[in-house]
């Protein structure tokens, strides 16, 4: 049985059984939902007009914020062309909500209420306003199972802003905290330094936010660097999230690397209406946590002026 | 032979319940202290009812726990089946243990369960870290004699509409 499960022969079976246990997680999902929905119908109409207030002015500033990112999308993919490699923009999403359910208290998984039904499939990357949250492991009809990035049997490609220096992102079990076990001492890392996705690996689009360094340790005896980041996803607050659909571009089919995803994207395109259907507009609680941390890179701007510290030291 | 007239949703209302605590979500500082709730029911169930609910019924009830809680299917059917087969064949001196005794009982029967899943996780390469797991086993012993009484309640409820049940 167990080593059954090991060769994924039971997926079937067990997506079934999962949907008939829908009706368990939907029943303990409900006062919470209940309690989210009585919060939302009787707030006071001040607290809607001044949260309403709060959303416009976020509207107007980031909507000064795309006017460039169009300019600087544009300018972008002329450069890539120049090169001659693919540029690749606008990713389809689709706004999840978390159920309220607890799973494995050992692993950090979550459950999400969109399923296969809603085109959602296994591997598919899971953002919120901050930065990457997860991956989907396991896609039921009705819902979808996914892994945190902070979970110990997880990691992910990702990147130093600053530099371009690639390295994989590993879980730690702490859903404050992602390590980076496999750079050298004399790589160049500093505290502050942003990490994105690199794309490579085909699962997480490239160029999202995944987390800020926090502490790079070298310790002489050892090769490689003790590096910690926390994770730019509140992790532990979110309630909703995006679902990413890569969107392909003309050329894409040919790129190796992303066929598995281009694949993917390109059964689901039919299933847009739903996506646009599905965008409702981001309730109260999360825009508020939203509005606290802002999204950093501007932060790791200054690192740029660093030069190469680890190194020195070694000399 | 009455159990085929004799209702048994209630029975399975009881898991039902036990499988919405189970995935309950609590505050972190809690979760370590959240009992087994699934496998205190299934121990109950099999000590009082052994012709009604036996091992079979148990390993289903550990199926819908592996789902539940995206684990490994089988690792909790194992392990509840493993349960179900000590409190079965024991369920008779079991029964008349006092209190305290039953108690002790039911934290060794819990934390066999928790070495089978302890174990299994190690083999198939997830070892969990901390002691999280030991303290659900004692939090689930503590809260023995209450949730006893509880059911012992609803179990006399049923058996008094009953008088044929046993």
């Amino acid at each position: 049985m167990v080593l059954d499960n090991q060769n994924q022969h039971i997926q079937d079976v067990r997506r079934v059984l999962s949907a008939a246990t829908y009706p368990i997680r939907l029943l303990v999902d409900a006062p919470f939902a209940f309690s989210n929905w009585v919060g939302d119908t009787f707030s006071t109409s001040t607290t809607l007009r001044t949260e309403n207030q709060a959303l416009q002015e976020r509207i107007l500033t980031q909507d000064a914020r795309l006017q460039r990112m169009a300019a600087l999308e544009a300018e972008n993919a002329r450069l890539r062309a120049l090169l001659e490699s693919t540029a690749k923009v606008g990713d389809r999403v689709l706004i999840a909500e978390i159920m309220s359910v607890d799973m494995n208290p050992f692993r950090h998984q979550i459950v999400v209420n969109k399923g296969s039904m809603h085109d959602v499939y296994v591997g598919q990357a899971l953002i919120d306003a901050q930065g990457i949250v997860g991956q989907v492991i396991r896609d039921q009809i009705f819902s979808a199972e996914a892994l945190l990035i902070t979970d110990v049997d997880h990691a992910l490609p990702v990147e130093l802003v600053r530099n371009r220096l690639r390295t994989v992102a590993v879980g730690t079990g702490d859903l404050e905290r992602l390590s980076m076990p496999f750079l050298p001492r004399n790589a160049d890392v500093l505290e502050g330094d942003l990490l994105v996705t690199s794309g490579l690996g085909g699962t997480f689009p490239p160029g999202y936010p995944v987390g800020i360094v926090s502490e790079v340790f070298s310790d002489t005896g050892k090769p490689f660097l003790k590096i910690s980041a926390t994770p730019a996803a509140a992790l532990n607050r979110i309630r909703e999230v995006l679902m990413i659909w890569p969107e392909p571009s003309e050329s894409d089919v040919a790129e190796q690397g992303d066929a598995v995803v281009a694949d993917d994207s390109g059964t689901s395109a039919e299933g847009d209406t739903i996506a646009a259907a599905d965008m409702e507009p981001v309730t109260g609680p999360e825009t508020a946590i939203a509005d606290d941390d802002e999204v950093e890179p501007e932060t790791s701007a200054p690192a740029n002026l660093a030069t190469e510290m680890p190194e020195g030291q070694e000399l | 032979m009455s159990s085929r007239r004799t209702p048994r949703w209630p029975i399975w209302i009881v898991l039902l319940i036990a499988a919405a605590l189970v995935s309950l979500p609590l505050p972190d500082s809690i979760t370590p202290f959240r009992p087994p709730w699934a496998t205190l029911a299934v121990i109950y169930w099999i000590m009082m009812w052994p012709r009604i609910f036996g091992i079979g019924s148990a390993w289903i009830v550990g199926i819908i726990l592996d789902i539940l809680q995206g684990e490994l299917m089988g690792q909790h059917a194992i392990a509840l089946s493993v349960v179900a087969y000590l409190t079965l064949r024991f369920h008779l001196q079991i029964r008349i243990f006092p209190l305290w005794q039953l108690t002790v009982t039911v934290f060794a029967l819990l934390a066999i369960e928790a070495f089978i899943l302890f174990w299994i996780d190690g083999v198939t390469g997830n070892p969990a870290i901390g002691i999280d797991r030991w303290t659900q086993v004692a939090a689930g012993a503590i809260l023995w004699p209450p949730i006893m009484a509880i059911m012992d309640r609803i179990r006399e409820r049923i058996e008094r509409r009953d008088p044929t049940f046993s």
